[in-house]
């Protein structure tokens, strides 16, 4: 049993109380190891609020659903009709429709810059590999958890959207359209689509995001922060144990986040309040048109967040295919040629590059497109053992490396932007080569983060007090 | 032979739908009324006695017109038909195999086309501006009716009492060794009972209805917005000072 901890008996009643939980439940425990004395580096800039921020959105998403959810009908004939319902009927329905909708578009935005904060301060780097996979996880569940809400409207985009994704499941050789039968419940997207996929974004969905969330927050505070030079600062402690360079996330932090949060409300209610369908990207126009399985509309794009994989995937044609399976050889000849590895490895991999070279060539190029597609999130899990730089942030790589971070946000922007648009020749050359580009940039890493001069790293953070 | 019939017009429709969105003919700008009540109100009356008879607003209450400014009593004497309630939507009572029959599809819910229509070259509003004034007389259509902005649409022209028959005017042209018709004008064939500027301004009316419709809660958002940006600002300034009070001591 554990020991009791006496308080005097003239403390106060707030410490008297305080004690009494202690006493059963670590809440100043808690409250010491993840606030007031979990420490900190202190140069944290611009790109520390997105953390604090995917945090605040996860709970407006969170509590906006559930009163969205008291409203809602999950049934085919009454979706979109509620959807309406909550809009002009439910009082303040349309503010709690707008902060959602707004909410899943603002997820987005805040999670691309707080992964755009790790690829480039290295914050994947030992020993946050965990940190970042539990973050990696938590982007991808939030990709599942969007494309399934996307479905609950119940417009023309809703539903042919959909229709395109789970169809592509289809692609999968053997099992694949007994997949797609299995995710649509139906032939066809459908009712019985659209309750499975209510059930899983209000419930089954969240219940993981938010595990990963305390998972990723775990990790973050058994191994510290990360920060903007890529300094340990544990490795420089005062007489205490408190790192010199750190300082309590409570007060320090939490004041510096409310600021960002002000300022990040600012823009979100800017936008729900006066532009909520942000020109037709945060919501369409056609999704103002209710599902119809009889008319598919001339062009289905998914909604912003997703478009940079969507052009990957329609980047796959079967032309591109055998570019790739000439990447493949040429990758698995060189392995052979050049790796110092024994014989028998070499076989293997001549058998493995022929064998996928020969899948390649046997199977639909739709197929290939899902798995680029899939590959595209997948890859960011290895990103820890990928990058060979002998430096953490970027503050200290080569120039030329920061012009490959710099053309890989060109790169990832321009998939983006051809994933809204209609295909077209240019469009799709254009996509094949930031796909090529993408996929370079990370299989290739080990190799190029190695070369070039890097610049020295301080021996405590670089600070310039406010 | 029905089915097939149906088939081939919703194949048609589908067409006809290519020609809509890629048609390209360039949108006025419609005059933005939506906080002019009188405006909005002469665009409900306009609204039910034309559209609702064919079209149904099936999310949208009478009761909610109360927002524009008209009374419950109101909507009773001027607006709804002897067996709606006043807390009824916008139901239609044409039966829809009928109107399938007649135009070939049952024509769409109006309640939030005003939305559905943005993007086509600009909002939503400018197109059913333009739409609703560029219908023409087109005898190799079922209807007798054609439009520039949605090619062969299966609507035929219901204000036409009120703007009057007018046709057209194409110049040819040659671009690139292809003929090009370019719009160049109308010809009045009949006058309606309206002149072109008194129409103008009704569809106007009836168009700022159709976009308040859409949203009506759009002038009580913008109101709201202003005071929770005014409330964010001052926020934001009390944390940017609480953030440097604290941080003072950080070196």
């Amino acid at each position: 049993m554990a020991h009791f901890k006496e308080i005097s008996p003239n403390a106060s009643a707030g410490e008297k109380f305080m004690n009494w939980v202690d006493n059963r439940f670590p809440a100043t425990k808690l409250w010491e190891e993840h606030l007031s004395k979990y420490y900190a580096p202190k140069n944290f800039n611009f790109w520390y609020f997105f953390g604090s921020l995917s945090l605040l959105v996860l709970v407006l998403q969170i509590v906006t659903g559930i009163f969205l959810t008291m409203h809602y009908k999950p049934e085919a004939s009454m979706a979109f009709a509620s959807v309406e319902y909550i809009m002009r009927d439910v009082p303040w329905g349309w503010l709690i429709r707008y902060m959602h909708s707004t909410g899943a578009s603002a997820f987005f935005v805040v999670v691309y810059l707080h992964m755009f904060r790790g690829l480039i301060y290295g914050s994947y780097r030992q020993p946050r590999e965990l940190v970042w996979i539990f973050g990696c996880t938590i982007f991808l569940c939030l990709m599942a958890e969007a494309f399934m809400g996307y479905l609950l409207p119940w417009g023309q985009m809703s539903y042919w959207g959909a229709q395109v994704i789970v169809n592509l499941f289809s692609a999968v050789p053997v099992i694949g359209p007994d997949l797609a039968l299995l995710i649509r419940g139906d032939y066809v997207v459908g009712d019985a689509t659209l309750n499975r996929f209510f059930s899983f974004h209000v419930i089954a969905v969240p219940l993981v995001l938010v595990g990963l969330v305390a998972a990723h927050i775990i990790a973050l505070h058994e191994v510290g922060s990360n920060n903007p030079d890529g300094v340990e600062i544990k490795a420089k402690k005062d007489a205490q144990g408190i790192p010199l360079d750190g300082i309590p996330f409570h007060p320090y932090y939490s004041v510096h986040d409310i600021m960002g949060v002000g300022v990040f409300l600012m823009i979100f209610a800017g936008i729900i309040f006066f532009a909520p369908e942000l020109g037709g990207y945060f919501l369409e126009a056609n999704n103002f048109i209710p599902a119809d399985p009889l008319k598919t509309p001339l062009h289905i794009a998914p909604v912003w967040y997703f478009t940079p994989y969507y052009s990957m995937l329609r980047a796959i044609t079967s032309e591109m295919v055998n570019v790739l399976i000439v990447i493949v050889l040429a990758a698995g000849a060189l392995t052979i040629t050049k790796a110092q590895i024994s014989g028998f490895l070499k076989a293997v991999v001549a058998v493995l590059a022929l064998g996928l070279a020969v899948m390649m060539y046997s199977v639909d190029a739709k197929f290939w497109g899902v798995v680029v597609m899939g590959a595209a999130v997948v890859i960011l899990f290895f990103l820890p053992w990928l990058d060979h730089c002998e430096v953490k942030s970027i503050r200290y790589k080569p120039e030329w490396h920061q012009a490959m971070y710099a053309i890989f946000v060109v790169v990832f922007f321009v998939l983006g932007y051809l994933g809204t648009q209609p295909p077209s020749h240019i469009g799709e050359r254009l996509s094949q080569v930031g796909t090529l580009f993408y996929f370079g940039f990370f299989l290739l890493m080990p190799w190029w983060s190695t070369i070039g001069q890097t610049k020295p790293v301080p021996e405590r953070v670089v600070f310039h007090a406010h | 032979m029905k089915k097939i019939l149906i088939t081939c017009l919703l194949a048609l429709m589908g067409l006809t739908q290519v020609y809509a969105e890629e048609g390209g003919f360039p949108l006025d700008k419609a005059p933005d009324k939506l906080n002019d009540v009188v405006a909005l109100q002469h665009g409900a009356q306009i609204f039910t006695n034309y559209c609702l008879n064919c079209h149904s607003a099936a999310y949208m209450r009478f009761n909610r017109l109360k927002d524009i400014g008209l009374t419950e009593q109101q909507i009773k004497d001027n607006l709804l038909f002897t067996t709606e309630k006043v807390g009824d939507t916008m139901k239609v009572s044409m039966d829809p195999k009928e109107a399938k029959g007649w135009f070939g599809g049952v024509p769409p819910d109006l309640t939030v086309i005003a939305r559905s229509r943005a993007g086509r070259g600009g909002s939503g509003a400018d197109y059913l501006y333009t739409y609703m004034r560029t219908f023409y007389k087109d005898d190799s259509k079922l209807t007798g009716w054609n439009n520039l902005v949605y090619p062969n649409v299966a609507m035929p022209h219901v204000l036409w009492q009120l703007q009057g028959v007018r046709t057209p005017v194409f110049e040819t042209k040659m671009e690139h060794d292809e003929e090009v018709k370019e719009f160049k004008g109308w010809t009045q064939v009949t006058p309606g009972t309206m002149t072109s500027t008194q129409y103008d301004q009704a569809v106007g009316d009836l168009v700022a209805y159709l976009q308040w419709m859409g949203e009506p809660a759009q002038n009580t958002r913008i109101q709201v917005g202003v005071w929770v940006l005014l409330f964010l600002l001052l926020f934001t300034l009390c944390a940017w000072r609480l953030n440097a009070a604290y941080w003072k001591d950080i070196h």
